[in-house]
């Protein structure tokens, strides 16, 4: 492997992962072993972040880096009751990993137009597929944030969804992370490649959830190469356990008249960040971000993205609502990069953030850098208690005081649920985000 | 049904209403004109129950009740609404269920039983009619993206669907064109009953020719200082504002 030189201070809590990579055996192609050695090499160089780091100031994963290096060698479940989980319900393909590895036997695949593919990524690159050599780790780069370089060095499997051009999925496909071990540290990379070519249809849910309260690591990537014309919904759901931390990168390439829609939700884990990064690099495409975080006790639900206008004519939407309760932490941080020949760019970015304590923070941090001069680009951020205006609004019309507060703040949920457009997920995750809501004691009654 | 007796209030400090009196009988429309700054929206706030105002003398009586000791949503269960100026934009409460809570509540504190979905979507079916409002109305958020005009709308289909005893109009008029002006007067005047009362509040006499008052107050530095029937509206058009504060000293 490459030789890499790491700050002193990074180097004691980078060290378990640097060593063992040179310890970890795989049966690897040249093309992925010198990928993975990139990655490596991508996290030695960057290190874990701290919060001297301007990206990672409001978000200290240090208690990341000081958990016990423990990869998952093999699941600790092969079969799990799924009963449980939301979207199980939902008529769809769905690809089930626990603990990082793909669970056949817990996994549907319905029949799909020729030209289509879904599987999981260990068997394309074990039978040789070329489209995964073509565009596995082209597109999150390794010196993005350090946690696609520990991904990329260390992952097992994940999915891959192959689109051909014209063919449209028309049940959505569920891709269910299920995170089983009770060890601290245990730790998982799944890593996802997703190929929608030209004038293709899809949509993709991706939930991350667990059967135990561990202090288990998530680590995932998932790249997307999103073609001509192609319509693409992606929906994140990450309802981790409450002790459990998160990160993930969705790398998104789109080409011209593309129409993107992410969703981003964020309910579990003890400390998440998503990240986002998103290249617009042909004329007329459409992006939407939008995303809904909410947050108890001394959770951390962190929002990171990157919209990179590198084409004219494009339009991006940032919306993410935050309702954060007790001693909990919100945080966004949107930056809109238009560069030079991105003229006509219509970007747009808010943040809003719902305090049910007073003890709750947010931190918004938009970011607009415009290289262009005949642009639109607008940002806003809020933070705060609900608008006394529409409590009397609704009072007036006879709606008692609690039932107004709790109205509003479902409204808060709401009017990010309702962008979903896959009728059968925003139904269900309606139904979540409201059970979640009815279950907290300060909705209704502050 | 109201009557307001010497009624002194402020917001921050600074004194708006200053010994205002005004009764409203069942089966009445009135009118309150006045300028800008002369008390009108406060009157209004006041009645509906909005917090922040100072209230420093008089009484409010509503069917006899002390209208200042309810809450909001006690005013609006007992009958009273107010057409707001401003309606707030709601996104995320879908207006069905919106609408649907605040009758059920009105019910119930009626004594009425509540109406399930099926009910209630006939009932409302039929006053959207009226208020010429489109059929996926029901289905978007309440207020959210409205034009100014569809938000005026929305008050008094709001109003016809609650059938409140007294409706206050808030500058109902203000952003609102000619047709749907008459619209919306149309819808007003349809929901007059000899067991109920509006008042409308505007600054200008245009709405007052399609919604005929029985009788016209002037609202001037916080008190009325002259009622009389529609034709004082006509006359206070053709003169304007400084008529009246030439004879300020006039008694209501």
């Amino acid at each position: 492997m490459e030789t890499t030189t790491i700050a002193p201070e990074q180097m004691k809590e980078a060290d378990p992962y640097i060593a063992a990579f040179d310890r970890f055996e795989r049966n690897d192609p040249a093309w992925l072993t010198s990928l993975r050695e990139r990655g490596m090499a991508g996290f030695a160089e960057l290190g874990f972040p701290t919060t001297r780091d301007e990206d990672w100031r409001f978000t200290n994963v240090a208690p990341i880096a000081k958990l016990p290096f423990q990869p998952v060698t093999e699941p600790s479940a092969t079969t799990v009751p799924l009963k449980q989980f939301n979207f199980m319900a939902l008529e769809c393909t769905r690809l089930v990993f626990i603990d990082g590895y793909f669970a056949p036997k817990l996994s549907t695949i319905l029949p799909q137009p020729k030209g289509v593919r879904i599987t999981n990524l260990a068997a394309v690159l074990s039978d040789g597929e070329p489209l995964v050599q073509k565009h596995l780790g082209r597109y999150a780069r390794v010196d993005a944030n350090p946690f696609i370089g520990l991904n990329t060095a260390y992952f097992q499997d994940g999915a891959f969804l192959y689109v051909s051009a014209g063919q449209v999925v028309e049940k959505p496909v569920h891709l269910l992370f299920l995170s089983t071990s009770e060890e601290r540290g245990s730790a998982s990379h799944p890593r996802n490649l997703i190929v929608a070519e030209r004038d293709s249809r899809l949509t993709v849910i991706e939930s991350h959830v667990s059967t135990v309260q561990g202090e288990y690591f998530t680590n995932a990537v998932t790249e997307f190469v999103i073609g001509e014309h192609a319509v693409v919904e992606h929906c994140k759901f990450q309802d981790e356990s409450p002790l459990a931390y998160h990160m993930a990168t969705q790398q998104m390439n789109l080409s011209k008249q593309a129409d993107f829609i992410s969703h981003s939700f964020a309910t579990g884990a003890k400390l998440s960040r998503n990240n986002i990064y998103t290249h617009l690099g042909g004329e007329h495409i459409e992006c939407v971000l939008n995303g809904l975080y909410l947050t108890k006790d001394d959770q951390l639900a962190d929002h990171y993205m990157i919209v990179e206008h590198a084409s004219p004519h494009c339009n991006s939407h940032e919306y993410f609502n935050g309702i954060l309760d007790d001693r909990s932490k919100g945080v966004f941080h949107g930056r809109i990069l238009v560069r030079p020949i991105a003229q006509k760019t219509d970007a747009k970015q808010t943040n809003k953030n719902l305090l049910l304590s007073d003890n709750a923070t947010a931190n918004a941090k938009p970011q607009l850098e415009i290289y262009a001069d005949d642009v639109k680009c607008t940002h806003g951020a809020t933070v705060g208690q609900l608008n006394k205006d529409s409590i009397f609004y609704l009072r007036a019309r006879g709606i008692g005081l609690e039932t107004a507060r709790r109205m509003l703040i479902h409204s808060f949920a709401g009017e990010i649920i309702d962008r979903i457009r896959c009728e059968a997920v925003r139904e269900e995750l309606d139904q979540v985000i409201w059970d979640r809501l009815e279950e907290n004691p300060h909705v209704g009654s502050k | 049904m109201l009557e307001i007796r010497n009624l002194h209030a402020g917001v921050e400090g600074r004194d708006i209403l200053k010994g205002l009196d005004l009764t409203i009988n069942a089966g009445e429309v009135h009118a309150v004109m006045g300028p800008n700054g002369s008390g009108k929206s406060t009157l209004a706030a006041i009645i509906a129950g909005r917090e922040g105002y100072d209230i420093r003398q008089g009484e409010v009586l509503y069917n006899g009740k002390d209208l200042l000791e309810m809450d909001p949503e006690e005013r609006a269960r007992e009958g009273v609404f107010l057409a707001f100026q401003y309606p707030v934009e709601i996104p995320g409460v879908n207006s069905t269920y919106f609408l649907k809570a605040a009758l059920n509540e009105i019910r119930k504190h009626n004594g009425e039983s509540e109406l399930d979905a099926l009910e209630f979507l006939s009932l409302v079916k039929e006053k959207m009619k009226i208020l010429e409002l489109r059929e996926d109305f029901l289905k978007r958020p309440v207020n959210a993206g409205f034009s100014g005009g569809e938000k005026k709308r929305n008050e008094i289909f709001q109003m016809a669907v609650l059938e409140p005893k007294l409706a206050i109009l808030d500058e109902t008029d203000s952003g609102l064109d000619i047709d749907a002006l008459k619209i919306v007067a149309e819808g007003v005047n349809r929901l007059k009953r000899p067991d109920n009362a509006q008042l409308v509040i505007t600054h200008y006499q245009r709405l007052l020719n399609y919604i005929i008052p029985d009788v016209v107050h002037v609202l001037y530095d916080g008190r009325i200082v002259r009622s009389g029937g529609k034709e004082l509206a006509l006359e206070l058009e053709e003169k304007g504002y400084d008529w009246i504060s030439k004879h300020d000293a006039v008694p209501a």
